[in-house]
């Protein structure tokens, strides 16, 4: 199979060079629909890596490239559930998209994150599991998590450890303020910034470059330079999961899901 | 201040296809642009850009006019 077609995410494989598309209005929110599409998506991965050299994740959707956890569906599930299921639900969740999450930071393709317009919370968790980021001058990136009384729990923290210094992860953790490609560039998050609706073009020439060095070499350089943080991965599962069973959570989705506020977004 | 006020105004202006001349320093820029929350933020990368600052999101928390909005520019340049 060299092509899927999804509600929420779709991919092709083309000359090498997978392309995992994510198109759900408005803007890729990560719930239950799209972390079945793609946990598909990771179980026909090794079939692609038999074929390609790179992946590239991005979106068409106008607003982003993705706003993070759909937190409507998050809030609307842990209402219809007592607090011993909802927490139970929630770690399965985290559970299923840590995995996720996980197998593509592993994946020995060379993976670029073509990133424009909002890229939020678990948005920027998966552009974060990427060899590198590519950003449309006009992306904008955030982990608003503590303005909801929680941390990120997509294997953020850990990943953006990996990638920028301390103080810069102080700074976006704990004042949960958004940032642009200029600033994302500077810090050494995004290694490449394109212009406007470029990203995704930039992407495509990146993947044609590395297409043309030998696999094996790539491979090895990809798991040196990269490791995975798996055990603080696990502690980052942990927390969350505490502090999801807090009050403070389930009041701030509820404000969040109920605003109608001109900037939702900041509490 | 004026003219990182009269900067403001032309750029939203022109980014959001509003006449210039439609925009004063006092409006509520959600309700005169017609934006949303996402499109607000579009704004502050576009402002962050012409004025080569970067200004944190919380600054602007509660931030609806032009007028302050500026004020906000004008304290990181």
């Amino acid at each position: 199979m060299n092509s899927y077609r999804g509600q929420a995410i779709s991919w092709k494989l083309s000359g090498g060079v997978v392309e995992l598309e994510l198109h759900r209005e408005a803007c890729n929110e990560i719930g239950s629909l799209t972390l079945h599409e793609l946990e598909q998506f990771a179980g026909v991965l090794p079939a692609l890596e038999y074929e390609a050299h790179a992946l590239i994740i991005h979106s068409s959707v106008k607003a982003g490239f993705c706003a993070g956890a759909d937190l409507r569906e998050l809030y609307q599930r842990s209402q219809a559930l007592d607090k011993k299921e909802a927490a139970k639900a929630v770690r399965d969740f985290v559970e299923r998209i840590h995995r996720v999450m996980n197998r593509l930071d592993e994946s020995p393709l060379t993976t670029i994150a073509a990133v424009h317009g909002v890229c939020f919370g678990g948005g920027l968790e998966l552009a974060l599991t990427c060899d590198m980021i590519i950003a449309d001058r006009m992306a904008r990136f955030c982990f608003p998590e503590l303005r909801l009384g929680l941390i990120p729990g997509f294997g953020g923290i850990p990943r953006l450890k990996r990638d920028v210094g301390n103080a810069v992860v102080r700074d976006l953790l704990l004042t949960g303020r958004s940032f642009n490609a200029t600033k994302a560039q500077q810090i050494g998050l995004a290694s490449q910034l394109a212009g406007e609706g470029e990203a995704l073009n930039a992407a495509r020439a990146t993947a044609a470059q590395m297409g043309k060095f030998d696999r094996a070499t790539a491979i090895a350089a990809k798991r040196f330079i990269k490791p995975v943080p798996y055990e603080e991965l696990r502690q980052e599962i942990e927390i969350f999961c505490e502090l999801f069973s807090q009050p403070v959570v389930e009041a701030a989705l509820k404000k969040f899901v109920e605003s109608e506020d001109a900037q939702p977004y900041l509490p | 201040m004026d003219q990182t006020l009269d900067e403001v105004l032309a750029l939203a202006a022109l980014h959001f296809k509003v006449a210039r001349e439609k925009l004063t320093p006092d409006d509520d820029f959600f309700k005169t642009l017609g934006i949303d929350s996402l499109q607000a933020l579009d704004l502050l990368t576009r402002l962050e850009h012409h004025f080569h600052i970067e200004l944190p999101d919380y600054e602007l928390q509660g931030v609806s006019d032009f007028r302050t909005l500026a004020s906000r520019i004008q304290a990181r340049l």
